[in-house]
């Protein structure tokens, strides 16, 4: 079934698609040792990002605990996904949308969100997500008719990806061996590194974290650190720090391999996910990799990382969210 | 085992400005008191000293980009030649 009376409603069932080019072995038959990469391509979500999946369902969540009220003001901090894609759905059901965004985001962000009818209130650049997290509550706690659903502690965010991302990944790979997944707020691992090691406890949960350059960690204190509430190491296995070099070296190399065109945090992902493809080789065991491509590279292109050497995208992305 | 340690910038009054700095040491935890041996003060900024052996809860140190929390924290095991990162914590979304 494919027609959908709303664009909310075509919400998941994204496709998952092999790497027959960047897997270390690939092989089809199931006898024979492979070890096989496998992407599922969230950028075909409604607004074009995986923050779909948790920005619809913290609204549902919302409405139904009659938190959320016809024509109220959602109030979010984003560095883009999650608000491009609350607003949208405010949009279409009558909500006013209100962003705090890092200055340090990409201007297609901004453009979209502004389309979409939001309002973005800018952070300072220094601190990233942190600093757009603190000022988004002091702004909630002066204006409490605003509601603000919170990603980084709202329980519907892992639950959108337990109760959708994690059991269709199952039902498209039953024989998964390893999940790999960016960590921002930590929704989609939690929720989906969850529901895939309940059904298959011997699963590797991979978290690949972006490294920015050096002003996103320019906080005044070490007070000022944030870990999103809902985090719970315990469903990692591990947890990789990925730089930009290595990021938009592997985006290049999806896009040049395999077609698929994502953002850069999804190289970062990929980057982890062969180094697991790797680790499997050396122990001699048949992997069959899961990875997250949780947006395309339209959002990206400004940002200089998919044009001339590494090493001039390495220094145009320093100082830049770009996960 | 000598390693180059990375500093975030909230630590360098520590290292006299320095963002890279060398040090040694078989384990995470040895490294680290070598660093606070040449660089003092910087102990405390790391570990926690309400719960000794345990990393500041906002501090993440990757050893080859591998989180150490995931690794052996403090006893991670170091090799000649490895990277070691320091970071604040910080989010995405």
């Amino acid at each position: 079934m494919t027609r959908y009376d709303s664009l909310i409603e075509a919400l998941g069932n994204t496709p998952l698609v092999g790497l027959p080019n960047l897997s270390p072995v690939w092989l089809e038959n199931m006898q024979d040792p492979h070890i096989r990469l496998w992407a599922k391509l969230e950028d075909r979500n409604p607004t074009g990002s995986i923050k779909d999946r948790p920005a619809l369902r913290m609204i549902e969540d919302a409405e139904q605990r009659g938190l959320l009220q016809p024509g109220a003001t959602i109030l979010e901090p984003t560095s883009g996904n999650t608000g491009i894609s609350l607003a949208m759905a405010a949009a279409l059901k009558g909500y006013q949308m209100i962003c705090v965004m890092p200055e340090n985001t990409s201007i297609e962000r901004r453009q979209l969100l502004e389309l979409y009818g939001a309002r973005i209130i800018f952070s300072p650049a220094e601190g990233g997500s942190n600093t757009a997290v603190a000022h988004a509550k002091e702004l909630a706690a002066q204006n409490p008719s605003w509601v603000m659903l919170y990603q980084y502690g709202n329980e519907a965010n892992s639950l959108a990806h337990y109760e959708g991302t994690g059991p269709e990944i199952l039902a498209d790979m039953p024989y998964i061996t390893h999940f790999v997944a960016g960590l921002g707020t930590t929704g989609t691992l939690m929720g989906t590194g969850r529901y895939l090691r309940e059904q298959r406890p011997d699963i590797q949960i991979v978290a690949a974290e972006p490294r920015y350059g050096e002003g996103v960690y320019a906080l005044r204190n070490i007070d000022e650190g944030f870990i999103p509430e809902l985090y719970d190491p315990d469903v990692l296995t591990t947890r990789y720090s990925v730089g930009a070099y290595d990021a938009v070296k592997r985006t290049r190399e999806l896009v040049q391999a395999e077609g698929i065109f994502a953002g850069i945090s999804t190289g970062a992902v990929l980057h982890a996910a062969l180094a697991m493809g790797q680790k499997s080789l050396n122990e001699g065991k048949q992997a069959d990799i899961v990875f997250i491509v949780a947006d395309a590279g339209w959002k990206y292109l400004s940002t200089g990382a998919y044009a001339g050497s590494l090493d001039d995208a390495e220094d145009a992305l320093e100082g830049q969210l770009w996960a | 085992m000598s390693v180059e340690v990375s500093i975030p910038t909230i630590l360098r009054t520590h290292t006299g400005g320095e963002k890279r700095v060398s040090a040694s040491g078989a384990t995470l935890q040895a490294v680290i008191s070598d660093l606070e041996a040449n660089y003092s003060g910087i102990l405390d900024r790391l570990v926690d000293p309400a719960n000794p052996g345990k990393l500041h809860r906002f501090v993440n140190i990757y050893v080859n980009d591998e989180d150490v929390r995931f690794s052996g924290g403090l006893d991670t095991a170091i090799s000649e030649g490895d990277s070691v990162t320091i970071l604040p914590a910080v989010a995405g979304g």
